[in-house]
């Protein structure tokens, strides 16, 4: 195996800024770096204020977003996430702004609650930061900035793939010194 | 893969609907298929060779037959008319191996079941799955009259809506409140089956989770001629037939499964082309029409088409 | 056909071994002098010679009992490996069907499948089973109906659901992959899973491959080669375990090669699943070391041809850039430049 091309291949997450769409409710996730889109969204279509939710993961809270349920960290989204889809009905709407990490997290966490894919809009925010599990000892690792990065569960220097899991909401990182133990390149920042 | 099944069963739903029982005709267990899945029926009315399409309504793990519903179409080009007045029991009938392009998606946590008149046949089949699972269901079915509707059988639990009753579908009172991850399948007329459709897209419900089967019968047209470049043969496309059907008839080679413009089976490349191709399929993009034709729903208007065939 | 079965591992010491009648019946991959990508389907029906691999639906050889036990061992370090959605149970039993009906017709001596209603008994000889259960009910199975149908058959098994136009890769049972995770992809579509292979989806490969097989009949399989090189004989070459077979990828001297080094072949196949309207997915590996492969010149000319004039980026996908001088350097010596026959038997 050898590191992918660094133009993007057809398992990689499409993001684009987000669009109003049809439907009776919204629910909106975003860390402090998306904020300022979810922000703009309201601002371009004043109708989702009424019906929109906001989960806002460990960020100061805006003045201008409605409806913000505060999120103190990525580890207690699963269980914000299934207290707002309580019930949820179709039509609902999910749009989510953020570094990479959290909207793969958040598309995962959405779909594995019966959620469409085409019900979901992302909007990358910030860094090129990336989710990342390690296809060894399966650990997450959330904000990967680096390639090679060190596996926090195996601590394996491990290259970053452009392939992606929806499942997973992650990327895929494999030990780059498999063949040659012991020789690992210097690490670089990975490109946006 | 056409196999011969003898016909055990006509039997009348309703004035315009009767329903046809096929069996080996030694009586050996048939292949299963899944809910949604049609076979090809093939029929020799006189010099014409049809084949029609037929969603199976039987259960689909019976293997002792398989059961279709025909509609009467007095205005269709001849396969219906043909099944009422000339089939009967004890002929026997060469039919296609199930094929299935409107099965239910399995990741769906609820399906929503929207039928328009004999458009309720793939779900007869489906219905005897779900009555059996646990996944979550609803069912509507619209129809004219009650005295134009045929006897089904139908769980209780189904939802009708009758034209002659008052009782007609409220398409979006049906649609909202839907629980999350439900599905639409609609099956009915092309109307019916847009308007469904759109007023789902309007209330927000994402592409994915809406399915519609069409019974797109291929309608007749005004003649055409066709050049066949690899057979080096010119072939005349009377107006009642399909311009599949006549290749078939001059015994040029072309592979088919729907025979509805649905599965992209028979798509032919269009080598020159001086005129207007009257695409009517459901299968090609936007971009693959200026040089693909699918035979089987697809007709011609101008002065020269070659087709690599 | 009396098959006698060998007892060799995939790991450790190595010890696998083709007998010379494996080897004349080895699926080599190339009917010409040179390799691209291509859909290269064709109806899965018998072929070939009495004894090929494309005589029956899905093959026994003698290493049946020998990759039952490798795959055993496998999902013991890492259950992982045979993963389903919970959408994709009834595509479970539809391969059950598929396959216990196919081997207790194909192979009467080994195997036999009794039915009385929904009232099941499967004897598989070879492993000493003799199991009853009720169909569809996944209680009187000690599994799932997938894992436990393809604990007793050779080749790894991919189930896909189809929907929306496209094959999702859903469920499967993947001991001996040619790198790559079922843990990772499951869940994927046709061209999500396929996205690191190079060059074919600009090629449109991937849209006529799924424009075929979204239309694979019932009743009417399909097959096509797909191959790759190892260096050992080994069937757990996963992106999981990397780090324990990356090291022997380099261990490859211009002395060992022929030996050590693997053309290894992957017969897929492709069945429409009546029950589900999924499809099926074998994916049968069998390897052969290089100086087994060029006892039969035809091969030995042929694949040194083909190596030699390999794109880079397709050698490097499919991970022997690095050894490909010796490979080919070791090769060449089998090459006298006769034409070679059309076809992949041997002449």
């Amino acid at each position: 195996m050898t590191p992918a091309p660094a133009n993007r291949i057809p398992s990689h997450p499409t993001y684009a800024p987000l669009q109003p769409r049809p439907g009776h409710a919204a629910l909106m996730i975003a860390d402090a770096g998306g904020a300022v889109a979810l922000a703009q969204l309201l601002a371009q279509a004043p109708d989702l204020r009424a019906t929109a939710r906001i989960l806002l993961v460990a960020a100061d809270v805006p003045p201008d977003l409605p409806a913000v349920t505060p999120v103190p960290g990525t580890e207690a989204l699963e269980a914000a996430i299934a207290g707002a889809l309580q019930g949820a009905r179709m039509g609902l709407q999910a749009y989510l702004a953020g570094s990479q990490g959290l909207i793969g997290q958040a598309q995962a966490l959405l779909l594995a609650q019966g959620m469409a894919p085409g019900a979901i809009q992302m909007q990358q925010c910030g860094g090129p930061a990336r989710r990342m599990q390690c296809v060894h000892c399966k650990t997450i690792a959330p904000d990967v900035v680096i390639d090679p990065y060190r596996c926090p569960g195996c601590g394996r220097w491990l290259y970053v793939r452009d392939h992606f899991s929806r499942r997973l909401g992650a990327f895929q990182g494999v030990c780059i010194d498999a063949e040659t133990p012991g020789l690992v390149p210097e690490p670089t920042e990975i490109a946006p | 893969m056409m196999q011969p099944l003898k016909l055990v069963l006509k039997q009348p739903l309703s004035p315009r609907v009767t329903r046809f029982r096929l069996e080996h005709p030694e009586g050996a267990p048939l292949p299963v298929f899944s809910g949604g899945a049609h076979v090809m029926v093939q029929m020799q009315d006189g010099p014409v060779l049809r084949r029609n399409a037929y969603s199976l309504i039987s259960d689909p793990q019976d293997r002792s037959g398989y059961e279709i519903a025909v509609q009467r179409e007095d205005a269709g080009r001849g396969g219906s008319l043909w099944m009422h007045r000339q089939a009967q029991p004890g002929m026997i009938l060469d039919v296609g191996a199930p094929v299935n392009l409107f099965a239910l998606d399995r990741t769906a946590r609820k399906h929503l079941m929207i039928a328009g008149g004999i458009g309720i046949t793939p779900f007869l089949a489906h219905l005897h799955e779900l009555v059996r699972g646990d996944a979550a269901w609803d069912l509507h079915l619209a129809w004219r009259s009650r005295a134009d509707l045929p006897d089904m059988a139908l769980p209780a639990r189904a939802h009708l809506h009758l034209g002659d009753e008052g009782t007609r579908m409220d398409v979006p009172k049906v649609l909202s409140g839907q629980p999350l991850g439900t599905h639409l399948y609609v099956c009915g007329s092309a109307r019916m089956i847009a308007a469904v459709l759109d007023t789902a897209q309007g209330l927000g419900w994402p592409p994915e989770t809406l399915h519609a089967e069409e019974f797109l019968a291929p309608a007749p047209g005004a003649p055409f001629q066709v050049h066949c470049a690899t057979s080096d043969r010119h072939v005349h496309v009377g107006a009642q037939e399909s311009l599949l059907e006549a290749l078939e008839r001059e015994g040029i080679d072309a592979p088919w499964l729907c025979r509805g413009g649905a599965c992209g089976q028979c798509e032919t490349r269009v080598l020159a082309c001086d005129g207007t191709v009257d695409h009517r399929d459901h299968f090609l993009a936007p971009d693959e029409r200026a040089d693909r034709i699918m035979p089987c729903v697809s007709r011609f208007r101008g002065t020269l088409l070659t087709l690599d065939r | 056909m009396t098959l006698s079965f060998s007892q060799s591992r995939f790991r450790d010491d190595y010890s696998f071994a083709n007998s010379d009648a494996a080897i004349r019946r080895f699926p080599f991959p190339f009917d010409r002098d040179s390799y691209m990508y291509s859909v290269n389907m064709e109806p899965h029906r018998a072929a070939g010679p009495e004894d090929s691999v494309f005589q029956r639906r899905f093959d026994v050889d003698e290493h049946y009992l020998s990759e039952m036990a490798d795959r055993a061992i496998t999902l013991q370090r890492d259950p992982m490996r045979c993963q389903s959605l919970p959408h994709m149970r009834l595509a479970g039993w539809d391969l059950l069907e598929l396959i216990m009906t196919a081997k207790a017709e194909d192979y009467p001596d080994l195997f036999a499948l009794q039915r009385d209603g929904a009232c099941w008994r499967w004897i598989n000889r070879p492993m000493g089973i003799d199991d009853r259960f009720t169909f569809l009910d996944d209680a009187t199975l000690p599994c799932g109906p997938m894992e436990y149908i393809t604990r007793q058959t050779q080749g790894d098994f991919a189930l896909l659901d189809q929907r929306q136009g496209n094959l999702w890769m859903d469920a499967g049972m993947i001991t001996s992959q040619a790198d790559w995770s079922l843990d990772f992809d499951i869940g994927m579509n046709f061209f999500e899973w396929h996205a690191p292979v190079p060059r074919a989806a600009q090629m449109g490969i991937f849209q006529r491959a799924l424009k075929f097989l979204l239309n694979v009949q019932q009743g009417a399989p399909s097959r096509r080669l797909n191959w790759t090189m190892t260096v050992n004989p080994r069937l757990d070459t996963s992106p999981e375990t990397y780090p324990e077979w990356g090291p022997e990828k380099r261990s490859l001297t211009p002395e060992n090669v022929g030996q050590r080094q693997f053309l290894r072949v992957e017969l897929q196949s492709f069945w429409r699943l009546p029950r589900s309207n999924g499809l099926a997915f074998p994916i049968r590996c069998y390897l052969c070391a290089l100086e087994d492969l060029v006892t039969v010149p035809k091969w030995g000319r042929r694949l040194h041809r083909v190596l030699r004039d390999l794109p880079e980026d397709l050698a490097t996908y499919k991970g022997f850039a690095v050894n490909r001088p010796l490979i080919v350097d070791y090769l060449s010596r089998f090459d006298d430049g006769a034409p070679t026959s059309p076809g992949i038997f041997p002449d």
